[in-house]
């Protein structure tokens, strides 16, 4: 990979190895023509963290997302991924990703065990058949291996998608609304998995998600983009008490409203404050 | 990285991928789907053989009345049917070429593929591979049928036959290539392409009559498409006993020329489709 650059310099510190670092991004822009999907945003990721992009539709998730695969071109800014630069490189890490996502599918027509096998085969795993017969009954996926795939309802179809998302046991696992369009059981099963897989691996996880829920539970941290740009880049809990509001979903209906931030309640009121009463009866 | 990495048993043991034999690897596994989606549907196998089958058959009775209210000497040379059978090879490999492709599309696999250590360049191969293994599948037995039915033996042209089918397989390729990338980049608003493309050479690569029957001005252009010089050195061989080893590496050259306009062209459509974000907005 001779496009790493050896250190990560600025805000993260000098010194550090890039490919030690699952995402890093600077001043990634992407527009189509007048229009500007995602604007300008820079963040890092750190090994082990599980980073939710959340966002309203048209926000920039899944553009952000497809730029960190290399499956779309930014128009500016730098994408690296393990210190590989996307735009470039991305099969020097391809073996390292993995990603799942409602707009890509497997082939409807091949059984659950073709499609492993072959996704086994294309990230080079040796040990296919007890590879695949591990993740089928971690995912609980055993009595559907050999039946088609275009064939499972949709929580089915999910737990498929994951299966061939955690094949190669990825060091990066982007998930794009990884639990959209399931009953609240499954998603929350699915969730689970996801947290425990995280867990085990100490793998870096960047989900896309409308579901904060979701977020609140899984994610470490909060990438918060409208109309392309990071307008809040906290933690869940941090950004419900700067917000004083309740849930992580009352911010976000707060920011896509355009509601001002509240300014942060001081801890104790200074010791020349006014009472309330006493201001008001003056 | 490179090393395997084995630890318990449900850990997958990742072997290196970089080098040729990943890379065989990774097109042996892609091959494999297409066989799996071949085997999933008997339909598609007897369409394979069904319609160059029925072809075979049209053409080889037009040549049999030919033969008995003409001339004898074209039922003896085989001329239609071995044209038939030829142009059935380029236009059956392209089609195998260009369908395998759009059904990575249709079935919405490709962003999956896309993201995976696949390079085009494999891709490309697994489609080229495929596309020969298909053509065994639909055309052995039509050619077999074409001796029972008509004694046309497609192994009588002899060892140009090898070099004719090289040259056609080849230039399907090429043709595969920009079509592929042009509905990878529009779409599949532009299917119709792969249907449609291998017909434009019907006319000009003199399939079924020889270049003088050209136009003057046309004749160029015929010349400078490998199949011209494959159906030509087949009515030579089957017509007049003789055949020019000179215009199979006329063809082959010529060949090598659009294979690397067409892996170009592919190439540029796959790059403008990661530019435009059609990658993940596959369809019309």
């Amino acid at each position: 990979m001779n496009d790493v650059s050896p250190n990560l310099q600025g805000e993260n510190g000098a010194g550090r190895d890039l490919a030690c670092v699952p995402v890093m991004v600077r001043g990634l822009t992407k527009r189509y023509g007048p229009v500007t999907a995602v604007d300008h945003i820079s963040f890092t990721i750190e090994p082990g963290t599980t980073v939710a992009l959340l966002g309203g539709n048209g926000a920039g998730k899944t553009t952000s997302i497809a730029m960190l695969l290399g499956l779309i071109m930014p128009s500016a800014g730098e994408v690296r991924v393990f210190g590989a630069d996307m735009s470039r490189n991305r099969y020097g890490v391809a073996q390292r990703l993995n990603f799942q996502s409602p707009y890509v599918d497997l082939p409807a027509r091949l059984t659950v065990r073709q499609n492993l096998k072959v996704y086994a085969g294309l990230y080079g795993i040796a040990n296919a058949a007890e590879r695949i017969a591990y993740i089928a009954e971690h995912l609980q996926i055993e009595a559907l291996l050999d039946r088609a795939t275009g064939k499972l309802s949709a929580g089915q179809k999910t737990r498929v998608g994951l299966a061939k998302a955690l094949l190669n046991a990825p060091d990066l696992l982007l998930l794009d609304e990884p639990t959209a369009s399931l009953d609240p059981d499954t998603a929350d099963w699915i969730r689970h998995k996801l947290q425990d897989y995280a867990a085990e691996r100490n793998a870096t996880v960047l989900l896309a998600s409308h579901n904060m829920a979701e977020v609140e539970r899984l994610a470490d941290r909060v990438i918060l983009l409208q109309a392309g740009r990071i307008i809040e880049d906290e933690t869940p809990k941090a950004l419900v008490k700067n917000y004083g509001r309740d849930t992580l979903e009352d911010v976000f209906l707060d920011l896509v409203r355009g509601r001002a931030k509240p300014a942060p309640k001081p801890e104790h009121p200074p010791a020349d404050a006014e009472p309330e009463q006493a201001r008001r009866a003056s | 990285m490179n090393t395997p990495r084995a630890m318990s048993g449900a850990e997958p043991v990742l072997l290196p991928p970089s080098g040729v034999l990943a890379s065989l690897r990774r097109v042996v596994a892609l091959v494999h789907r297409y066989v799996y989606l071949l085997r999933s549907s008997g339909v598609r196998l007897v369409e394979l053989i069904y319609w160059p089958f029925l072809q075979m058959l049209t053409w080889g009775f037009l040549q049999k009345y030919l033969a008995e209210t003409t001339s004898p000497f074209i039922q003896a040379a085989g001329v239609l049917i071995g044209a038939v059978l030829l142009w059935d090879i380029l236009f059956r490999s392209k089609i195998g070429f260009s369908t395998t492709f759009i059904e990575e599309m249709w079935s919405r696999n490709l962003g999956n593929l896309m993201i995976s250590p696949l390079r085009p360049y494999e891709l490309v191969a697994a489609l080229s591979l495929w596309s020969i293994i298909r053509l065994g599948v639909s055309m052995v037995p039509v050619a077999i049928a074409a001796y029972f039915f008509f004694g046309f033996n497609l192994l009588s042209l002899g060892l140009p036959l090898a070099a004719f089918f090289c040259v056609l397989v080849l230039t399907s390729w090429s043709l595969g290539l920009i079509s592929a990338g042009v509905i990878l980049r529009y779409g599949l608003g532009a299917e119709e392409l792969a249907w449609s493309l291998a017909f434009l050479l019907l006319p000009i690569c003199c399939v079924y009559y020889p270049v003088s029957v050209l136009p003057d001005w046309l004749q160029p252009v015929a010349l400078a498409l490998p199949p011209t010089h494959v159906f030509e050195g087949m009515r030579s061989i089957l017509l007049h006993h003789t055949f020019d080893p000179r215009e199979l590496w006329w063809a082959l050259g010529l060949n090598a020329v659009y294979l690397a306009v067409g892996y170009a062209t592919f190439s540029w459509f796959l790059s403008r489709a990661r530019i435009n974000g059609t990658l993940l907005q596959l369809g019309e």
